[in-house]
């Protein structure tokens, strides 16, 4: 592995293999009555948040602690970042501190990479304006491989505004690496110009779509968007794009439904759907810390096998 | 003092010697003899270059640049004259804040320094500036440009159009559709998307560059267009000219040389406006140049300061150095000298109105002159070159072909690739 986790295209396949199998070893540590292993003693994580993310912040701290690591949340709000300190001033800071690792979550796309020029430790994009969040797509895929029991040929649609959508990015991404076949649908406006370019299929119609899908995962839909005229009305989006009981009993027997949260119920999801058998919401939520473990253990003490890890807690 | 430069190349030409006495070009032939020498064995002379799209700075951001440091610059780049663009603080939209910049060019002597005036009041875009005190002033302005932003309004660029034909101005466009690119960052396309950076469309441009040329037809007033980046302008000021509209344009050396994937690394250095484009538009502006439906090579030499640049990328300022880079740049283009001459001398002299400059290499013409050695390599170093701020997208770059001298009206400016 890099020593940054910037974007999922850093991930060969079997890095991102690496991570899932990791993850899943891992998963066991959060069943037992002391969720605590003894990995990253010692270690420093700063979670750096410019941006507000309740899930995903409180994922990497729980990831973090029980790696035993040091955590130190940083917020935007209420700290030196607020009253204008530069991200190069906070960067040097979090490096005079020795953070071993920073997880990074900020509002402008590109900024972990901008931050992992001037920190020697390791970086982790936790999200980065319109650009990737790629534990994100690891935890999806490895909610899918839990579901399905497969990443090879999975076929699986993403819905919403892959515009603006870090999370469509990632996934694209990721899902080429494992071999799955990822078909974007989107109102026209909410496809970016160059998405050619991407590894997936597009398609402006969810009906023709969900015959022939294994995985649905509906995008947040993000309300001021509408302001910006990419879509006429809620209502008619939810009409067009949302995915709703009757549009889910199209879907094969057997696939799953899945959203990244936060959910707008009864826009781009039916509560019926959310909370049908078919959701991984909750699942998802449970895999996030997995794999975010793994993501740091892998990051921060890659020289050690999980089984050592492990020796140690017991 | 009398200059003999021997054994010039005159635009590529055989090896002679010019005889610099008086201000003027006295003499051109074998032998000939003058108080200094200069061995000019090797290299090319040209006229001295003109600019016609420098951001100086100078009065307000005087931490990324001033008058002295960029007129420094230009001089190094064999540059003698400048036009400095009007976005400073205050805006250059006064006949006080043309002639100030004025006299400090004046006084800081590296080159001739002809402002630019704001077409519109605080560059806003609502209410033409006093652009006939400005043309009258001591600074003698000829062209007007609310660089940086755009004149967007159609009916107020139609009366900045028609209004400075009274004193020979052109209004040179900063083309930018404002409602197509709200918070755009980067070039719309395969990188923007795969970067998640909002795009900044290539018909942003287009639009503006096709409604401006069909309104300078229809006043028949001149019209310059800034730093034109992609393919589809070039086939816009292409069919203008061809229909007889009073078009001029500009290309940067940036976009003649780099594309979007610069960006790739989110390193703000590469972030400009209008962004990179891609290979297919560096090509076009390229063919564009040489073909002449581009008139001349600008620099859009903007300087930031360090904490305007190190930063996430949407944060950043637009903009990078160019003065002491654009001729190796071009150079390396495989135009004709003369036609180098044309693109970075004659015409934006023409166009900027600068009488004096971007003349013939001749007898009794003024000696402004920039002698380049075209076999000379040399790696960029951003905190090397002469401007305050260090934002050269070339960093570690090696360019081929060099400075050597520049002569201002027969005083040499740069000698020996330094500051005289």
């Amino acid at each position: 592995m890099n020593r940054h986790l910037l974007s999922a295209a850093d991930l060969t396949r079997d890095d991102a293999l690496l991570v899932l199998d990791t993850a899943a070893e891992l998963a066991a540590v959060s069943d037992r009555s002391v969720k605590k292993l003894p990995t990253l003693r010692g270690r420093t994580v700063v979670n750096l948040f410019y941006e507000d993310s309740t899930r995903t912040r409180i994922s990497f701290e729980v990831a973090a602690k029980r790696l035993s690591a040091d955590v130190i949340t940083f917020s935007a709000k209420g700290s030196s970042v607020s009253k204008g300190e530069s991200l190069k001033d906070t960067a040097l800071t979090l490096q005079a501190i020795g953070a071993d690792a920073v997880v990074c979550r900020h509002h402008a796309s590109g900024a972990p990479h901008t931050l992992s020029r001037w920190v020697e430790g390791s970086v982790v994009n936790a999200g980065d304006g319109t650009h990737e969040h790629p534990t994100q797509a690891l935890l999806d895929a490895y909610t899918m491989r839990a579901r399905t029991g497969r990443l090879e040929g999975l076929r699986v649609a993403i819905v919403g505004d892959v515009l603006h959508s870090r999370v469509a990015r990632s996934n694209v991404l990721l899902l080429a690496t494992l071999g799955a076949e990822v078909t974007l649908v989107s109102p026209p406006t909410l496809l970016p110009l160059g998405v050619d370019a991407w590894p997936a299929e597009t398609s402006y119609d969810l009906d023709a779509v969900l015959p022939k899908t294994d995985v649905v995962m509906m995008l947040r839909v993000q309300r001021e968007r509408m302001g910006a005229a990419y879509f006429p009305s809620e209502r008619e989006y939810a009409r067009r794009y949302g995915l709703d009981a009757a549009r889910m009993a199209a879907l094969p027997d057997e696939a799953i439904v899945m959203h990244p949260g936060p959910m707008n119920r009864g826009m781009e999801i039916a509560a019926e759907v959310a909370d049908s058998v078919r959701s991984t919401i909750v699942d998802q939520v449970a895999n996030g810390v997995s794999v975010r473990m793994a993501v740091l253990y892998l990051l921060l003490a890659g020289g050690q096998t999980a089984d050592q890890g492990r020796g140690g807690a017991a | 003092m009398s200059w003999v430069l021997q054994g010039v190349s005159i635009l590529g030409g055989p090896p002679t010697d010019v005889l610099v006495d008086g201000g003027v070009i006295a003499e051109i032939g074998a032998g000939l003899r003058g108080e200094q020498t200069l061995d000019a064995a090797g290299l090319v002379a040209l006229p001295g270059l003109v600019d016609l799209h420098t951001h100086l700075r100078e009065p307000g951001r005087e931490d990324a640049e001033t008058v002295e440091t960029g007129t420094a610059a230009a001089a190094l780049g064999g540059f003698t004259a400048v036009h400095a663009m009007a976005n400073t603080d205050p805006v250059a939209d006064t006949a006080g804040v043309v002639e100030q910049v004025f006299h400090l060019g004046r006084a800081a002597g590296h080159c001739d320094v002809a402002p630019v005036g704001a077409v519109t009041v605080g560059l806003r875009g609502t209410a033409l500036a006093e652009l006939g005190a400005m043309a009258t002033s001591a600074a003698r302005v000829r062209v007007f440009s609310d660089d940086g932003v755009c004149v967007s309004d159609a009916g107020l660029m139609r009366r900045a159009l028609e209004y400075v034909k009274a004193f020979d101005g052109v209004v040179a466009q900063h083309a930018e559709e404002p409602s197509l690119t709200v918070g755009a960052q980067l070039h719309e396309g395969v990188v923007s998307a795969q970067l998640g950076l909002a795009g900044w469309p290539a018909v942003a441009e287009e639009a503006i560059i096709a409604r401006d040329c069909l309104l300078a037809g229809h006043v028949g007033s001149r019209l310059h267009i800034c730093h034109v980046s992609t393919a589809g302008s070039v086939e816009l000021i292409r069919f203008a000219k061809a229909r007889g509209i009073d078009v001029t344009a500009e290309v940067t050396p940036h976009h003649l040389l780099l594309t979007d994937a610069s960006a790739t690394g989110y390193d703000p250095v590469f972030k400009v406006n209008p962004p990179l484009r891609t290979r297919a538009d560096v090509d076009a502006v390229r063919a564009g140049l040489a073909d002449g439906t581009i008139d001349a090579v600008a620099t859009d030499h903007a300087p930031h300061a360090t904490e305007d640049k190190e930063t996430e990328w949407a944060a950043a300022r637009p903009g990078m150095l160019g003065l002491q880079t654009a001729l190796p740049i071009v150079a390396g283009l495989g135009l004709a000298w003369s036609v180098i001459a044309e693109r970075m001398s004659s015409a934006p002299a023409r166009i900027g109105r600068l009488p004096g400059h971007g003349r013939p290499i001749a007898v009794g013409e003024p000696a402004n002159l920039c002698l380049f050695d075209p076999a000379a390599t040399w790696t960029v170093d951003g905190h090397a070159l002469a401007s305050r701020a260090h934002n050269t997208p070339y960093e570690g770059m090696t360019m081929t072909g060099a400075v050597v001298a520049t002569f201002l009206r027969g005083e040499p400016t740069v000698l020996d690739g330094k500051l005289t």
